[in-house]
């Protein structure tokens, strides 16, 4: 009996040791390759860093589903917003020739483009789905130019791990991981089946990751920054949604 | 409680030479400590999940067929119920609070647990015996006249007999297979089949259910039949006998003491 207890007890300890070690490990394999997502601490933090580590490993190369353009929904949907600001309104009232998008962080050369220097860029087209953490979706067109090929032209520094942007509106900025900054389908998006982006659906220019859900596709973009930390970025979460209790991380 | 101290026989008394008649576990244990740790958890977690799952579906109680599915477009079924976003034209005069947050990481985060506790419980019943002892019907109870016999005792709701305390009967033993094999991986699946990111790389998951949105629709379902299975599984608890039942669950012990 003794001897059976003895042998559990070892086993159970090594068992222990080794699952306390493995877990270091894991840990740190996790950081290195950047496999854990801002809002990793707290009581959720478990199941963030397993859905994101595990869909990194996943889907870094994977790419967002496309459809054909009879999928188009028709009428496109254009989700309610919070009024547009001061500053919107001015750019709006100028038919948006005013509006900048400006680059900065890590990259070589800072600056800012108009809207027309973007349009310049040859323009590729997805035909994707937003899906809203709601439940509801749709499918459209979208036209712009990839984010990758305007960071190229600001040229990011390598030690780059997170690409933040920002909207004209009030508290309303996101941020991601160079694997989706660089993803062929994330793009800046000036265009929707065809025409103008409407303002309803983020015009002039909207951020399309596609790979994730809709509220990662932020509306109105106005500054990107480029960084290797998003500690300095409001609470440090990575994006105004844990703020207000959501995930930064909405592959799911 | 003495009753139960008193039940704990020493290992010896219930050895296997016993050669039970009816196929019982040979431990002093109903429930082995590795089934009872796992029923709960995968208890809390489905709580967490059906809660948190609640809380997400109240933000767009609508629901479609196919890829794409909104407030423009026409509704496979909606519930009758007030919703969480303003978007929603429900017919109520209020919108809920919005508590797709939390919801969201807890679902998530249950839905992880779960899964991993649900892997661990698969792989130790095939490898303990517990799959091929407890859950697999034997043959000769899978006869119609076998199966027939439990089904008219459950529906004239005679109490089981004193060897059901130790085993599971077949229709017993087909649910939970089924919950186990066929409804676990099925929710799994849909819900894994709304992740826009887990369908780039596995595109085939949300084709072959006709779209995003009859994923959701198809999770919806599979839910509402695990719930059911879970009303199920308490009414039968409380006729069976709810302290013995829960007792074997929590402590391991049956109850009482004959077996045959």
């Amino acid at each position: 009996m003794s001897n059976f207890s003895r042998r559990k007890l070892i086993t159970t300890g090594l068992a222990a040791t080794a699952g306390v070690a493995g877990l270091g490990v894991a840990a740190r394999f996790a950081q290195k390759y950047g496999l854990v997502p801002p809002d990793h601490r707290g009581i959720y933090g478990l199941g963030e860093t397993l859905t994101y580590s595990s869909q990194r490993l996943l889907t870094r190369h994977s790419l967002a589903r496309e459809f054909s353009p009879s999928q188009i929904s028709k009428p496109p949907l254009a989700n309610e917003m919070a009024p547009p600001s001061d500053a919107f309104k001015r750019l709006q009232a100028g038919g948006f020739a005013d509006w900048r998008l400006s680059i900065d962080g890590l990259v070589d050369r800072p600056g800012s483009f108009s809207l027309a220097q973007l349009k310049s860029y040859p323009t590729r087209s997805q035909i994707t789905m937003v899906q809203c953490e709601e439940g509801w979706s749709y499918i459209a067109e979208w036209i712009g130019v990839p984010l990758h090929q305007v960071l190229d032209a600001v040229s990011v520094q390598p030690h780059a791990r997170y690409v933040v942007y920002f909207s004209i509106q009030p508290d309303w900025w996101d941020s991601m991981d160079m694997a989706d900054a660089l993803h062929p389908q994330t793009f800046l998006v000036h265009g929707m089946n065809g025409g103008e982006l409407p303002v309803g659906n983020g015009g002039p220019l909207r951020m399309r990751v596609p790979r994730q859900l809709g509220y990662k596709s932020v509306k109105f973009i106005t500054h990107l920054t480029v960084t290797d930390s998003l500690k300095g970025f409001g609470k440090g979460l990575g994006s105004a949604a844990p703020e207000g209790g959501y995930a930064w991380y909405a592959g799911i | 409680m003495a009753r139960v101290e008193s039940m704990r026989a020493p290992l010896e008394a219930c050895a296997p030479s016993s050669a039970p008649s009816v196929s019982v576990t040979t431990a002093t244990s109903r429930h082995s400590a590795f089934v009872r740790v796992t029923h709960w958890i995968t208890t809390l977690c489905f709580l967490a999940l059906l809660v948190s799952g609640l809380e997400i579906m109240i933000s767009h109680p609508r629901f479609y067929w196919g890829e794409t599915g909104n407030v423009l477009t026409t509704p496979l079924f909606k519930l009758p119920i007030p919703s969480s976003r303003a978007l929603v034209p429900t017919g109520y005069g209020y919108v809920l609070p919005d508590q797709n947050g939390w919801s969201r990481y807890l679902h998530f985060q249950a839905a992880w647990i779960v899964v991993l506790t649900g892997l661990l419980y698969i792989i130790s019943a095939f490898f303990t015996g517990h799959l091929r002892k407890n859950l697999l019907p034997r043959k000769a109870d899978l006869s119609l006249r076998a199966f027939s016999t439990t089904i008219a005792n459950h529906l004239r709701f005679k109490r089981p007999s004193a060897a059901e305390a130790w085993s599971y009967n077949v229709p017993q033993r087909l649910t939970y297979l089924f919950v186990i094999f066929v409804l676990f991986p099925l929710v799994i699946w849909t819900g894994l089949a709304m992740s826009p990111a887990f369908v780039s790389a596995f595109p085939v998951t949300v084709t072959s259910l006709g779209g995003q949105q009859s994923a959701r629709t198809l999770h919806l379902f599979v839910s509402l039949a695990l719930v059911l299975f879970l009303l199920v599984h308490i009414v039968m608890i409380v006729l069976a006998g709810f302290t013995t039942r829960m007792r074997a669950m929590i402590t391991g012990h049956a109850g009482h003491k004959e077996r045959t």
